[in-house]
């Protein structure tokens, strides 16, 4: 208990920081990966290998060599500087798009093909059949991957701590230069992020039972 | 037919073709149907009905031939065809009323999203259109709180809120129980009395007689009769329409 209430200074720093890491990254995929998501069901074949291309290279690249190039990388390419804070947003939504975009085309294929013809047939264009019909029965149908989703993505702002963001993943080596026990440190970090991952499946609970479909 | 005749065809659909791989599903189908008319397709599963209903507001592409509706023909994509869809009203044999939405809101989207209707004059036009098809009562429902009869005639209202030119109704009935058939069947023949132009694929014979125009009977991706129901129910010219007719009215 001393060691968290002596520095509580380091983790109330430390989680805002990974709380501001994921809120963001969470926003960006979700909007990315959305509009990722619809290239790769998209009639027009040049959306849909753009989309294809995105996710299987993106995806398949480890989080860290992501981080690395926003890092070390991307200063080195003479555009407009960004804090790392910044640097480790935009990775982190490039990253986790990927899995939103295939969490969301999951759930596209749930949706009846009726669902999406009976739009055609009262005349709407492709987009807005996908926006106004077909988009939000899939969500409903993702919403337990997608949270997966993004528990990955609060467990993952810490690899930021890697690249000089002061996130909750930093706080043990703080700690340890201020002599604290190591220990001791991981365990109270370990205990806010099930806390916070906790709060994040009351969430998901809370959309499941507003969104349910009757079929 | 007549040139006059066929100026004046709503649906046009000439030498129409269509493959699903090996299948030649649609072969040089030809059908006019002019403005009022009521046109019952029948024939065996698998004679290509449902495809060429689904093939005039192109559901399903074709192959070869053209498609003309009032004049104009069909556009390959993009804003042209949905600009089309929207005169062409589509009843599914499975309804497709869009699960997340009340019935209210299943009949205004297209008038608020496609003509740019303002929302209180589309919901005074879908309640006066529910009100017709008999389920006004049930607008603040979900689809799957309806029962079948109840969902279909939901969904002829919702296709005519776009005041099409032709409706297309795709086995209509073939999903509902049978207590249910007719209630939807009365909206329909209702709706044929008031002069809408109507493709009908279905296997009600009664509607056939009390309503149609015409009877088309397709076979193996061809129409093989075109004619009037007295006449094709009485006295069928082909082999195969009286083998189709002969297993049917047995019971």
């Amino acid at each position: 208990m001393n060691t968290l209430l002596n520095n509580l200074d380091l983790f109330t720093t430390g989680f805002q920081n990974t709380l501001i890491l994921f809120f963001f990254s969470a926003i960006f995929a979700l909007i990315l990966g959305t509009i990722v998501a619809a290239m790769r069901v998209s009639p027009v074949p040049a959306m849909r290998a753009a989309g294809t291309f995105y996710v299987n290279t993106v995806r398949n690249t480890p989080l860290t060599l992501v981080l690395f190039f926003f890092a070390l990388g991307y200063p080195k390419l003479g555009l407009p500087e960004i804090s790392f804070m910044t640097a480790a947003i935009v990775g982190l939504s490039l990253y986790t798009a990927t899995y939103v975009a295939e969490a969301i085309r999951s759930g596209i294929n749930t949706v009846p093909v009726g669902q999406a013809e009976a739009a055609r047939a009262i005349g709407l264009p492709f987009s807005q059949s996908l926006r106004l019909i077909v988009l939000p029965q899939a969500f409903r149908a993702v919403i337990p991957p997608m949270f997966s989703v993004f528990i990955a993505l609060l467990k993952n702002t810490t690899v930021a701590a890697g690249f000089s963001v002061a996130e909750a993943g930093a706080i043990r080596a703080n700690l340890s230069e201020r002599g604290e026990p190591a220990m001791a440190g991981l365990l109270w970090v370990a205990l806010v992020f099930v806390v916070l991952v906790f709060l994040l499946s009351l969430l998901q609970r809370y959309f499941e039972n507003k969104w349910k479909v009757a079929r | 037919m007549t040139t006059d005749a066929q100026a004046t065809a709503l649906v046009d659909v000439d030498r129409v073709n269509k493959h699903f791989g090996q299948l030649h599903v649609l072969q040089d189908i030809n059908l006019k149907v002019s403005k009022g008319e009521v046109v019952v397709v029948i024939g065996p599963s698998g004679s290509g009905k449902s495809t060429l209903c689904r093939a005039i507001n192109r559901l399903e592409t074709i192959d070869g031939g053209t498609i003309k509706i009032d004049g104009k023909l069909l556009p390959a994509e993009g804003r042209d065809l949905a600009r089309l869809r929207a005169d062409v009203g589509m009843v599914f044999q499975s309804f497709n009323l869009f699960a997340h939405k009340t019935i209210l809101e299943n009949v205004t989207l297209g008038p608020i999203k496609v003509k740019g209707m303002k929302k209180d004059e589309a919901e005074k036009q879908a309640m006066m259109l529910l009100e017709r098809v008999g389920v006004a009562s049930q607008a603040g429902k979900l689809p799957a709180q309806l029962s079948g009869g109840q969902q279909q005639r939901v969904a002829i209202a919702r296709a005519l809120a776009m005041k099409p030119k032709v409706m297309l109704f795709d086995e209509p009935t073939s999903a509902l129980d049978p207590e249910m058939i007719n209630e939807v069947l009365d909206v329909m023949v209702q709706l044929a009395k008031e002069g809408m132009t109507m493709i009908v694929v279905t296997h009600e014979m009664g509607f056939a007689r009390k309503a149609a125009d015409r009877v088309v009977f397709m076979a193996d991706g061809q129409i093989v009769e075109d004619a009037q129901p007295e006449e094709f129910f009485t006295n069928p010219k082909s082999d195969r329409a009286k083998d189709f007719l002969s297993k049917i009215l047995t019971h």
